[in-house]
């Protein structure tokens, strides 16, 4: 099936292919298209909210739909670019950077990937049924209660259906480290990016299930009457903020930390210079984690929880700064001294320590009780986040995409459009959000539709907008090359880059078992470790035999437009009868699939030894 | 793989569970699950603590709550807790029948909570009036006690589903594991009851 049968493929056999695929390398695929998808519609609501901010009193898009706008480029975002994008890169190299055939779960992999989808998908079908969302995307209550229409339903399921998806790729992730790791390959001999891949999945596990709960409370109280935030019941609407930012806060870990990993490996290979400091930025990491879950209540400074409270989460988020500063100062030291290539995914890498780093400061400075009374609902935060966001995961997974577009696809991205696109989206980042900081601090709240002539507001929102035209380009431009590499970009070799870890030691793109014969790994930077012994290829840990791998199944895509049709259901059921077909029917559908999964046997198949034999090498 | 696995008691690895990769993942993978449900329970828990007083001029949680009934189910519940270990010492054995009995006790008991479950919830509806929408403390109360009592529901149909599924061809290592996160999801239902006995039912009669 590796060989002949894959040469010439329909159209109907690649999709049917990609519809049922167990393998995380073509769930990678899956992953990058759906997120990057997102991430334009997304990029599309930021130039809408840009352009209503051009000039003042300005109705490019009324105030009604410019809350909509805002709240879905908040949600899009997070939930449905940043996430899945994150974990595009997670599955194209973790496996084969552990050295392992495939991850843990790969049926579960491919359920993850469609509940995510069909998650979003249900979200944005709320433009075409009677408006979005429209609560912010932290949809506090009373008012995402209060929000008539069905917007805030659409919110509600589809991040549930999206979250479950989330949860089960951090849970698989987990599981592949723990136990899929090659021969040699100790903790302590992991690349960064698995080890920030494996506490990313720790994040995910213990933070998700609270946002589970919470979206929960919220369509029970929307959609069967349900009390937990109506106050003339006993409800208590500070539960919801608790909740969101219990989940909140470490989701913004989350978003960053898989990069930091993306960052120390393109440094490392790019400066070559094994990483300076690992153990240091193995346990600054897990530092990072642990207090990532310490801080949520520095997004409720303004509610009243009193002084003490304030005080001892004022103090937790500042302690944060040590373990990033030791990140900083590490990469720094990696390149100290190093042979430096500047190509695109290091020029992402060597814009995002500066921009970071004022995102960081900025962070200490909101961390702070007393100035946050001033910053807080501002644009001064709206900077403050964009800076660590897109200047942190958006930068990295940009840096991460160049680095790895090779293994993923057998094709090395254009250099000269990759730093067209650098330079036009560092140069328009910088010119939209450092301003935000000044408006803020000259009063302009978050969130507002318009703003009134005459406050000095004009000029900086001015500047912020064209900035926005300079990102849309530099996202443009990348389209067109991942098009035209696609088309007729240049081959890749299997190790492009020079590299130091276990995914440069196999062919771009690799054979869908990875590796023909497991690796034996011998140390910290496992491929260079050979290349400095002048062998250049690793020593294989066991004799070549019968491969065994997972089957494909259509199941996860069932169980997930189960799902889906169950979240209509659940949706319409407040006011026509009719929804309550959907929402058993879909039900059904999901269930029905579950115990399909559970009732027959899946062995998977083996690729004989003499099948791999006749592959050439 | 697709062989079968049938194994006599001599043969029977001692850890049937983790004898194949896959029953590793598994087993791993079922704990970190576990970990992720801790804080789903936690964070109902939470919302429950906030909102126990909360009763706006409805039942208390004093008024409602008969100690008599929730000692009868944490009997229940602690009891099949002990026949499943019964069941996954027979699994380790390889005693496929003497297995099967112990899991079917376990899912008589079970069934036995659900159904006290479903009169205390059919008594406090009908006899107070103390419904999901009533007050914030009923929406807590319901949703803490039926997010377990919707557990216990989905164990259920897991072990009936692996019970018939497997009756005619006995033990292997590609069913082993099955049974034994079916356990161990099991034990986990039962510590939150244990939880949800103490915070709700004893802190609601005493606190």
């Amino acid at each position: 099936m590796s060989t002949a049968a894959s040469q010439k493929r329909g159209f109907g056999t690649v999709l049917w292919d990609y519809l049922t695929t167990v393998d995380h390398k073509k769930i990678a695929h899956l992953y990058l298209f759906g997120g990057g998808f997102f991430f334009l519609l997304g990029g599309l609501e930021a130039l809408a909210i840009r352009i209503q901010l051009l000039q003042p009193e300005n109705d490019f898009v009324s105030a009604g739909f410019y809350n909509e706008i805002l709240t879905m480029h908040g949600t899009t975002m997070i939930f449905l670019a940043a996430m899945p994008l994150i974990f595009a890169i997670m599955n194209a190299v973790v496996p084969l950077q552990i050295g392992a055939r495939d991850v843990a779960f790969p049926f579960l992999n491919s359920l993850g990937f469609w509940l995510f989808l069909f998650g979003g998908l249900l979200l944005n079908c709320s433009w075409f049924l009677g408006g979005a969302p429209d609560a912010g995307w932290t949809g506090y209550v009373p008012l995402s209660i209060t929000s008539p229409g069905h917007g805030v339903d659409f919110y509600v399921m589809g991040l549930q259906i999206a979250g479950a998806g989330t949860l089960i790729g951090g849970i698989n992730f987990l599981a592949t480290i723990v136990t899929m790791r090659a021969p040699g390959m100790t903790y302590m001999r992991m690349p960064l990016f698995s080890w920030t891949t494996f506490i990313t999945s720790i994040l995910i596990l213990f933070a998700f299930p609270a946002l589970t709960v919470g979206l929960f409370l919220l369509m029970f109280d929307r959609m069967f009457g349900s009390a937990f935030f109506d106050v003339g019941l006993g409800g208590n609407a500070i539960i919801w903020q608790h909740l969101f930012w219990i989940f909140g806060h470490p989701e913004v870990y989350i978003l960053i930390l898989p990069l930091f990993g993306v960052f120390s490996e393109v440094i490392s290979t790019f400066s070559k210079k094994r990483l300076f400091g690992y153990t240091a930025m193995v346990f600054a990491t897990i530092l990072i984690a642990f207090l990532g879950f310490m801080v949520w209540a520095h997004h409720m400074f303004a509610v009243g929880l009193g002084p003490v409270a304030n005080s001892i989460f004022s103090l937790a988020t500042m302690a944060i700064a040590v373990p990033t500063g030791i990140k900083i100062f590490n990469w720094l030291a990696t390149m100290w001294g190093g042979r430096i290539t500047i190509n695109s995914a290091m020029l992402w890498t060597l814009g995002f320590i500066p921009t970071f780093t004022i995102g960081g400061m900025t962070g200490v400075m909101v961390a702070s009780v007393v100035a946050d009374y001033q910053y807080h609902d501002s644009y001064f935060v709206v900077a403050h986040f964009h800076y660590v966001i897109v200047g942190g995961t958006v930068f990295g997974i940009f840096a991460a995409l160049h680095y790895w577009w090779p293994k993923m696809f057998g094709r090395v991205l254009n250099e000269a459009m990759g730093k067209l696109t650098f330079w036009t989206f560092f140069i328009g980042f910088h010119l939209t959000f450092f301003i935000q900081h000044f408006l803020g601090l000259m009063g302009m709240p978050r969130r507002y539709w318009t703003y009134l002539e005459g406050q000095q507001l004009d000029l900086g929102n001015q500047i912020s907008t064209v900035g926005a035209f300079f990102m849309a380009f530099g996202v443009i431009v990348f389209v067109i090359n991942a098009i035209y590499t696609a088309v007729k970009g240049e081959k890749a070799a299997d190790d492009p880059w020079d590299g130091r870890t276990l995914e440069w030691s196999i062919a771009s793109p690799p054979a869908h078992y990875n590796f023909k014969q497991m690796p034996l790994v011998r140390g910290l930077d496992a491929l260079w470790i050979e290349k400095m012994e002048g062998k250049g290829r690793l020593t294989p840990a066991e004799p070549l035999g019968d491969i065994h791998m997972p089957n494909s199944s259509f199941l996860p895509f069932m169980m997930s437009l189960g799902l889906f049709i169950a979240g209509l259901g659940f949706i319409y059921q407040v006011n026509y009868n009719w929804a309550y077909i959907l929402l058993f029917g879909g039900m059904a559908i999901m269930l029905g699939s579950m115990l399909a999964r559970s009732l027959k046997d899946d062995h998977g198949y083996h690729i004989p030894k003499d099948e791999l034999e006749r592959e050439v090498d | 793989m697709s062989h079968d696995h049938s194994l006599n008691p001599e043969t029977m690895p001692s850890e049937p569970e983790k004898a194949t990769q896959e029953g590793k993942n598994k087993f791993i993978g079922f704990w970190f699950f576990l970990g992720g449900e801790t804080v789903l329970f936690a964070a109902l828990f939470g919302t429950y603590i906030a909102l126990r007083n909360s009763t706006a001029d409805g039942p208390t949680a004093n008024e409602l709550f008969g100690l008599e009934l929730v000692f009868i189910m944490t009997i229940l519940l602690l009891t099949s807790s002990l026949t499943s270990v019964y069941a996954m010492y027979h699994l380790k054995n390889n005693d496929f029948k003497k297995m099967q009995l112990w899991l079917g006790i376990t899912a008589i008991l079970g069934f036995s909570f659900l159904a006290c479950e479903i009169y205390e919830f059919t008594h406090y509806i009908t006899e107070f009036g103390f419904t999901f929408r009533s007050s914030a403390f009923g929406s807590a109360f319901y949703a803490l006690v039926g997010f377990h009592g919707g557990h216990v529901t989905f164990g259920m149909a897991w072990l009936i589903a692996l019970m018939l599924r497997n009756a005619k061809r006995g033990l292997n290592l590609y069913n082993a594991p099955k049974f034994y996160v079916f356990s161990l999801y099991w034990h986990f239902i039962d510590v939150v009851w244990v939880f949800i006995f103490t915070v709700v039912y004893l802190m609601g009669k005493v606190g």
